[in-house]
């Protein structure tokens, strides 16, 4: 490797040849500041504009001040991080974008973990001079069912535009305009619901301001908790135990669930029940649809789709309605675990503790804003009334968390309530990549070799590759599995079905990086994949832990089909668990 | 944002085809697309970005984030007379603010805009490289030369001889 | 659009280099150019030199990029020549976007092939096939001329397959420019051509390395490439006889405003301002007095009567404060408000910037605030130092050219023009008679016929006075409509 000696505020440092002056100073213990600039290096994604310019740095011999962040180091470059004439630089330009950024901090939904908020903490900045005769970039505000872009908060990093399409592939959003007026935007600065946006949030995960933010659903919680004539029942979603402690200083990778179920009945729910155990319904359902696909596909039936896909992940959903309507056929009609629990909720559990649907209020815990969006589809509601009222983020909980005083980190573990808190470990891996597939192999292998796993655990179907494939033995017959995550990489894998190039049999898709422990709900991972990692591996930990590891085993589940359902894929459990999909292309642009 | 909503006619989605076929469908012919697009339609409302979008197989917020960079394109239709005026450096020294205050004043519109009954829109440009007849006024393809303010009615009239 | 005017005063002063067929050759015709030793240039290097002895020639003759930072062309053509790639790029910027300056379009349509023939020059120097000519879409009849000159060189195996038999395959494209200043920027100029918004990219990596579509490609201006056939023929030492010691050749000026001679003009580098303005312009018009001369457009400066006896050359300009730029001239004379000059530029570099980084986005519009304010007469004298402050942070921290330069007018306006600034603050003044927000309405006591016209005329009853009396203007109560100077038919009214 090509070396290169240099010095930076009269500190010697050698580094390799194509590094930045940014990362060089980091070597010496020089933090540099950045505002623009993002390195999610585990997922390949660097966003350097160059546009910000609070990281410019002053390079001896050159005429200008150099940006950090996307200047290379040379042989004996004399760099100086904080002259005065680099401080009044910075100072003045971080004034400048202020002076055209609101001042309603106290009411921002980012306040306190804002990164403008925080440089201008650093940089000391008191009064921004001519604020009052300085005109401000304004821009309509957008409320869409799951993100709110309010673009006057805008500092045109980028970022998010950098995640919707090199990332993402979606294409919703787009730098737009020119000079003072521009900004990132949808196509002709329509709402993001008239755009191919997918909701899934990744562009909230980046935004370094409150630009973009989920919609808050916290105030109709509580309005709900609090209205005497309501059942509230809430169910949580497998990744949100692996992150929301980091929402109160606790570890990347700490388990809560104990802690979090305890907090949800002392915030007044109700019923305190698991996604998971809507996860396992959702392999009982999918896996027989997958056997069913197969066995046909395999007796040489022709007309069968292959691949079957899974539909879990409702960014993947809102992704290839959009993309590939012509494909709508492929996926697995089962709903999502989110809706199949509202569903099983509002008709087997309402019937149980005798009350009507419309006096319960179902709550979901999400690590997802794609979520708020799919619960108000109307295809899940009967007669207006959705079958999941209000769905809140990791982060929103956390909200709500703290202000009701509670204190997670040292609060009591408890369980959660039966019937539908009882989960197996597959519907627990549901959260990562790689799970769903991994939870429908462990009940479809059972079903279709009649035999039971000596080895549960698919080591194969693991890891953090955007694409994988794997092959597993179903005692003889070889079923080919592929894995995606993030839409840029699911868009590879579609295209090759698309041109008839696919080899697999069934494909687990999840639109976020690492699954549903990276969604745009979740505790900001600033793309450090060692979070991603540990909370990975709390998921694996947490199915290791369960005394039940495979979902046709749950006896909930069983005993829901008993009393209720029948079959899988009997019509009851068509009617409650499965959907269709819809062609969204051409309803885009129809305001 | 495009607040007319249009229907286009089969010819003319066929002519936005042949004109994304003849740049080969190639995104980065992106802008000569639009070139030609806007030469046919006069303007580029959003159904006709949509539609090069889907052709060239980009994203439409990118089609628009090109269109919303480049002064030549515009979202509005011009008017029947669109009526230019040269702020170039020359022409402004001579006078050139003067006289876009008074067409403005005259025809009551902004630049930018174009008159309700598609008679006239008002625009600025920045040099024709006719800077020896500064200031310079443009009328479609008519120009001209050292025009003062007292000139401006005269001119409108020449294209609207019943009056305003 | 009416053909440029070219000023063909004859004055020893003038050199025409780049100039030279414009208005001497019939345009659409190939053999009118080659009667002028067209394409003999490229003949004699095809056939005559290797591509290293082409670029040496180039590099002896001094000649410096003519779009605005004064980049020798020599150096540029053997860094893309010393890249290796597969694929390599001529493109020519004919995107002229400086609000004062048309040299390229009078090129384009008067000698298109000197433009034709000097890419492939370059192409050979360089390694390259293809070329482009990024031109504004917004130059018709520019356009119209070269797709002639592209099909008759063609016709005439001047460009594709094996140009004159040499085994050399050169070929030229139209790419149209869509209204962007900012594209005058080598890497917006790429991104432009790529389908893309023209926003900038930090060089390095410089186009010679990676330009377009990734590969190597080496960018010049219409003028610069106008000279280089003509710098083939008559040798490297020909030219470098010509102009200073660093700046050799001549320089195409439009020279605007306030001179009696207006159009564009050739002079050898180290002719002075003094030269140009009262030998070939013709001096002032109307008797007035000169007040300075903006030269490098939006991205230039202010220069004044102390400046006039500096030979021009790019580091002259440059250490006036100024800068070569496009060519851009502009006169100006008493009459002529510095703060509102500034101020139009400023608009220019609001209205253009591309709104990438921070400083050039949002610091423009507040520099063109502050001068909102001073020639309304509420500037404040702190307005002052917040102006020079931000002049300096914006040049010193934009990403592109543009940014790094769109302050020079206020910064050379605040240097060479402090009072007027201080006089718009302090006093409330523009003495020039320009910022209306200053001036107040008065009655001419001698020509005041009593007629009262301008009384009734007043919306806010600011005028008094008896019919046949002289009328009196309260300006406490006055608006500054000019509704009573419309009205007045004695020119009684005035404006000071």
């Amino acid at each position: 490797m090509n070396l290169v000696k240099l010095t930076i505020d009269g500190k010697k440092v050698e580094v390799p040849a194509g590094t930045t002056i940014y990362k060089a100073a980091k070597e010496l213990g020089i933090d540099i500041p950045i505002l623009c600039y993002m390195d999610l290096k585990d997922l390949n994604i660097e966003n350097k504009p160059g546009g910000c310019r609070i990281c410019s740095v002053e390079v001896e011999g050159r005429k200008n001040l150099a940006p950090s962040c996307s200047t290379d180091v040379a042989e004996g470059m004399e760099v100086r991080t904080n002259t005065m004439r680099v401080i009044n630089a910075r100072r003045t330009v971080m004034e400048l974008i202020i002076s055209d950024h609101p001042k309603d901090c106290l009411s921002c939904a980012k306040s306190g973990s804002c990164d403008l908020q925080d440089m201008a903490i650093r940089l000391g900045i008191r009064e921004i001079p001519g604020q009052e005769y300085a005109e401000m970039s304004t821009y309509r505000l957008d409320t869409s069912p799951s993100i709110i872009r309010d673009l006057d908060k805008c500092i045109m990093c980028r970022r998010c535009e950098t995640m919707c399409n090199d990332f993402q592939t979606v294409g919703a959003l787009h730098a737009v305009n020119r000079g003072f007026q521009a900004v990132v935007a949808p196509a002709f600065e329509m709402n993001l619901e008239h755009s191919p946006c997918t909701y899934c949030g990744q562009c909230v995960a980046v935004c370094p301001t409150g630009a973009l933010t989920e919609v808050d659903h916290t105030g109709k919680v509580i309005a709900a908790l609090n209205d005497p004539s309501k059942t509230v029942v809430v169910q949580t979603a497998p990744a949100v135990r692996a992150a929301l402690g980091e929402e109160f200083g606790m570890k990347a990778g700490t388990l809560v669930t104990g802690k979090m179920v305890t907090a949800l009945r002392q915030l007044g729910f109700d019923y305190v029940f698991d996604t998971d155990f809507a996860a396992d319904l959702t392999i009982m359902e999918e896996g027989a649809e997958l056997l069913g696909r197969l066995t046909r596909f395999l007796e040489g039936d022709k007309d069968v789709k292959l691949p079957i896909l899974t539909s879990c992940c409702p960014g993947w959903v809102n992704f290839f309605e959009y993309n590939f309507p012509e494909m709508k056929e492929i996926p697995s009609t089962a709903r999502s675990p989110q809706q199949m629990f509202g569903s099983i909720a509002k008709s087997y559990f309402a019937e149980k503790i005798e009350i009507d649907r419309k006096d319960m209020v179902v709550v979901s815990i999400m690590p997802c804003l794609a979520k708020k969006y799919e619960c108000q589809r109307e295809e899940f509601m009967v007669d207006g009334n959705p079958d999941v009222d209000i769905s809140i983020s990791t982060r929103e909980l956390a909200h709500l968390i703290k202000q009701a005083n509670l204190d997670l980190v040292r609060m009591d573990e408890e369980d959660f309530d039966k019937p539908m808190g009882e989960s197996s470990g597959a519907g627990v891996i549901f959260g990562v990549t790689g799970g769903v597939i991994e939870a429908a192999t462990r009940t479809a292998y059972e079903i279709y070799t009649g035999k039971s796993l000596e080895k549960v655990d698919f080591e194969q179907l693991r890891g953090v590759d955007g694409i994988r494939s794997a092959s597993v033995d179903f005692d003889g017959q070889e079923i080919n599995i592929g894995i995606a995550h993030g839409l840029r990489n699911a868009r590879k894998l579609l295209e090759e079905i698309k041109e008839g190039k696919s080899h697999y049999h069934a494909i687990e898709i999840m639109a976020c990086p690492g699954g549903c422990i990276g969604g745009g709900g979740q505790p900001l991972h600033h793309g450090d994949a060692s979070i991603l990692k540990a909370r990975t591996k709390a998921i694996y930990e947490e199915d290791r832990n369960k005394p039940i590891r495979k979902s046709h085993e749950n006896p909930y589940i069983k005993k829901l089909y008993e009393e209720f359902l029948g079959e899988p894929l009997s019509e009851k459990a068509h009617e409650l668990l499965h959907t269709h999909y819809f062609d969204k292309r051409k309803k885009i642009f129809q305001v | 944002m495009s607040s007319v909503k249009i229907e286009l006619r089969k010819d003319q989605t066929d002519k936005i085809h042949t004109i994304c076929d003849s740049f080969g469908n190639q995104e980065g012919e992106l802008i000569n697309v639009l070139h030609k697009s806007q030469e046919t339609f006069g303007y580029l409302p959003a159904e006709v970005q949509e539609l090069i979008a889907e052709k060239l197989e980009i994203s439409a917020a990118k089609v628009y984030g090109v269109v919303t960079f480049y002064s030549f394109f515009s979202m509005t239709p011009k008017g029947e007379f669109p009526i230019s005026i040269c702020t170039g450096t020359a022409c402004y020294v001579r006078g050139a603010e003067t006289v876009l205050n008074e067409f403005k004043k005259q025809l009551e519109m902004e630049v930018g805009e174009t008159r309700t009954d598609g008679k006239f829109s008002l625009s600025c440009l920045r040099c024709v490289g006719a800077c020896g007849l500064a200031p310079v006024v443009q009328v479609g393809d008519k120009t001209y030369g050292r025009v003062a303010p007292d000139d401006v009615k005269g001119i409108i009239e020449e294209y609207l001889p019943a009056g305003l | 659009m009416p053909e440029a005017t070219l000023l063909a005063n004859p004055v020893k002063k003038q050199i025409r280099i780049a100039l030279r067929n414009c208005g001497v050759i019939n345009p659409e015709t190939i053999d009118e150019y080659i009667g002028k030793d067209g394409y003999f240039a490229l003949g004699k290097v095809l056939t005559g030199l290797t591509p290293a002895e082409a670029i040496k020639v180039i590099k002896d003759s001094g000649i410096r990029g003519r779009g605005g930072a004064g980049f020798p062309t020599g150096l540029k053509w053997e860094f893309a020549s010393k890249n290796n790639s597969d694929q390599k790029y001529v493109v020519c910027n004919a995107d002229e976007g400086d609000p004062g300056a048309f040299m390229d379009r009078s090129i384009l349509e008067g000698d298109p092939h000197s433009v034709l023939e000097a890419m492939a020059l370059c192409g050979y120097c360089i390694g390259a096939n293809t070329g482009y000519i990024y031109i504004r879409a917004e130059y018709p009849l520019a356009i119209e001329r070269l797709k002639i000159a592209i099909s008759q060189a063609r016709e005439y195996g001047f460009l594709g397959n094996s140009v004159f038999g040499t085994g050399f395959d050169f070929d030229i494209h139209l790419k149209y420019g869509a209204g962007a200043f900012v594209c005058g920027e080598e890497t917006s100029l790429i991104h432009s051509m790529e389908g893309l918004r023209g926003e900038p990219t930090l060089k390095p990596p410089f186009p010679a390395e990676s330009g377009y579509l990734g590969k190597p490609t080496n960018v010049n201006n219409v003028e610069t490439y106008a000279n280089i056939p003509v710098i083939f023929l008559k040798g490297a030492a020909w030219f470098s006889g010509i102009g200073t010691e660093k700046s050799k050749g001549t320089k195409v000026f439009a020279l605007a405003g306030k001179v009696n001679n207006v159009g564009l003009i050739e002079v050898p580098m180290g002719v002075t301002l003094r030269e140009v303005i009262y030998e070939i312009g013709g001096g002032i018009r109307d008797g007035k007095a000169f007040k300075a001369v903006q030269t490098g457009g939006p991205s230039g400066g202010c220069l004044t009567e102390k400046d006039l006896d500096i030979p021009i050359d790019y580091e002259n300009l440059i250490a006036c404060g100024s800068m070569m730029g496009s060519g851009g001239m502009i006169v100006m004379d008493e009459d002529d408000c510095m703060v509102s000059i500034a101020k139009f530029f400023l608009d220019f570099s609001v209205e253009e910037s591309c709104g990438k980084c921070s400083p050039c986005r949002i610091g423009n519009k507040r520099l063109y605030e502050l001068l909102e304010r001073i020639c309304t007469g509420k500037g404040e004298m702190k307005d002052i130092d917040r102006l020079r402050n931000l002049s300096e942070v914006i040049k010193d921290t934009s990403l592109c050219g543009l940014g790094q330069s769109s302050p020079n007018p206020v910064l050379s306006t605040l240097d060479n023009f402090y009072h007027e600034y201080i006089s718009h603050v302090e006093d409330k003044k523009c003495t020039a008679g320009v910022c209306r927000d200053l001036m107040e309405y008065f009655i001419v006591e001698d020509n005041c016929v009593g007629c009262t016209a301008c009384a009734r005329a007043c919306p806010v009853g600011a005028i008094t006075g008896e019919r046949k009396e002289i009328h009196l203007i309260n300006l406490e109560i006055c608006i500054k409509c000019g509704a009573c100077m419309e009205k007045c038919k004695f020119d009684a009214v005035i404006l000071k």
